[in-house]
């Protein structure tokens, strides 16, 4: 993709992003006003998107773990990459096996993403629960996967690209969608 | 999947030494060795990674850790391993390499991990095969995943490897770890040092290697590392030092020189199998400061790094039986 035939559909910006982030907490704390909870961000961004909501629930609930986790090693499409990402630590610093896991991620898509972290977590243990938190779900599933808690919902085509910013390691913050000019014209 | 990586490294075919490989792809692989080392501590110690894919190790030169540390590495990743022992193959029967690398073919092959006496054998299978091929040690000329294995290993010790200083002991003429560590170190920036019998050390050795005649020598340059390599008994055959004891008594690591590493600090590093008594007497091996296991676990995980950053070829290189045969 060449960079001047980019444009660049603003979708979320910092307040929405954490108004959006504040309702799923809300909604975790409904559903599970007891339960311990194990918080388990998919790098990179879904990282941020778990230590975020952590960070509100801990004022009302003290049961909680977090934990970090990579799934580079569980694609299915890793024949098909001329480059490779490098792997960061997955860090679960806790029991999977009973423990009832939030996964949480910036945007849900294919859902081969969630797949793939699903049987990474099934590898350190049997966990009573898994449900999956996302800031933005934006459709195109190829696989039954469906949210728990979605902060965010827009239709997309397959061809479009939606990224997200944060400020813990991007300059801005904010939702957009990156549309290549010249193929949508 | 949405993510960015700005951290993406593009893949290779082969890994067949360390002098074409660059200063980035070195810090890819030891930065990548780095998680699948912590996958060690799981219960399940396996990714799917590799699965499906066929792993065959070809050693023509006998070899048992480096062929199992490729074994573990493959099947961590969940590949399938095949063992091919020369020994018990065609090979003895008069087979080509390039009729055995055709047969191999045919079976589909994805990855092939080759050990060969000869310099050059790994290159010229990586030619004629689709297939990623791995230089597992090859003559006298590399044994890249040894030196990137040994770079992890440094790495962990010292975080920042510029200006360090390594002294390499032992057969620098006839040794291939020699060769692609002496390479990796160059290109990382560390300053090498070579302390050995006159007649093993190379005359057209690179310049930037000091060359040390002793031990009392060599402790003044204040290395921070000693790298004992393994005398290989079998590759010598001719007379380039009088007996295991004169070598052991002036270039190995003695008690008196194991005071002065202690009391320096210095690391030792062995690219194993260690010939206690010769290379080093036995407290060395439990050192606090002694690597030589730490390399060794190093090792797996580096060569996990390895096979899941390089990326077989299109099965369209050559046709079998239509080229010239005999360049085997």
């Amino acid at each position: 993709m060449s960079e001047p035939s980019l444009s660049k559909t603003h979708i979320l910006d910092e307040k929405d992003i954490n108004h959006k982030l504040r309702r799923i907490a809300s909604e975790i704390l409904e559903q599970h006003p007891k339960t311990p909870l194990a918080f388990v961000g998919i790098h990179t961004r879904g990282v941020i998107v778990a230590d975020r909501i952590y960070n509100v629930l801990i004022e009302d609930r003290k049961e909680m773990v977090k934990g970090s986790l990579d799934i580079s090693l569980y694609r299915d499409d890793l024949d098909n990459l001329g480059s490779i990402p490098s792997i960061k630590n997955s860090d679960l610093p806790f029991e999977i096996e009973g423990a009832t896991v939030i996964l949480f991620d910036d945007v849900l898509f294919t859902g081969r993403t969630i797949r793939a972290a699903i049987n990474v977590l099934t590898d350190y243990g049997r966990p009573a629960k898994i449900e999956l938190a996302v800031l933005i779900d934006r459709g195109n599933r190829e696989l039954p996967i469906a949210p728990n808690y979605t902060g965010h919902t827009i239709q997309t085509s397959k061809k479009e690209h939606i990224c997200s910013h944060f400020h813990e390691i991007d300059d801005e913050e904010g939702v957009y969608k990156l549309i290549n000019s010249e193929r949508a014209s | 999947m949405t993510k960015q990586d700005p951290e993406k490294k593009k893949r290779r075919k082969d890994l067949l030494d360390i002098d074409s490989i660059s200063v980035e792809e070195i810090d890819f692989l030891v930065k990548t060795a780095q998680p699948f080392k912590e996958l060690f501590t799981r219960s399940v110690k396996k990714v799917p990674t590799l699965r499906g894919k066929s792993v065959l190790n070809l050693f023509y030169e006998p070899s048992t850790r480096t062929r199992t540390s490729f074994e573990i590495a493959a099947k961590r990743l969940s590949a399938d391993v095949t063992n091919f022992s020369v020994s018990q193959s065609s090979v003895v029967k008069g087979e080509s390499i390039l009729d055995t690398i055709d047969t191999l073919q045919s079976m589909k092959v994805d990855y092939m991990i080759v050990r060969h006496s000869e310099s050059g054998v790994p290159n010229f299978i990586a030619q004629n095969t689709h297939a990623s091929v791995i230089n597992a040690g090859d003559g006298y000329h590399a044994h890249p995943t040894q030196a990137i294995l040994d770079t992890y290993t440094l790495k962990e010790v010292f975080p920042d490897l510029t200006r360090k200083k390594i002294l390499i002991v032992g057969d620098i003429l006839h040794s291939r770890v020699a060769r692609s560590v002496s390479t990796c170190c160059r290109k990382l920036g560390i300053e090498i040092g070579v302390l050995g019998p006159g007649t093993l050390i190379p005359d057209s050795r690179p310049d930037y290697m000091e060359c040390f005649k002793d031990y009392a020598t060599a402790f003044a340059w204040n290395p921070d590392v000693i790298y004992l390599l393994r005398l290989q008994r079998e590759r010598q055959q001719a007379y380039f030092f009088p007996s295991m004891r004169e070598y052991h008594n002036l270039f190995g690591i003695t008690s008196n020189r194991f005071e002065t590493v202690k009391s320096e600090g210095i690391y030792i590093m062995h690219p194993g199998p260690v010939n206690r008594g010769v290379e080093l007497i036995d407290e060395v091996m439990t050192y606090e400061r002694c690597l030589i296991n730490q390399q060794v676990e190093n090792g797996i995980a580096t060569r996990m790094a390895i096979l899941y950053w390089l990326q077989p070829g299109e099965n369209k290189i050559r046709k079998p039986n239509t080229e010239i045969r005999g360049k085997s």
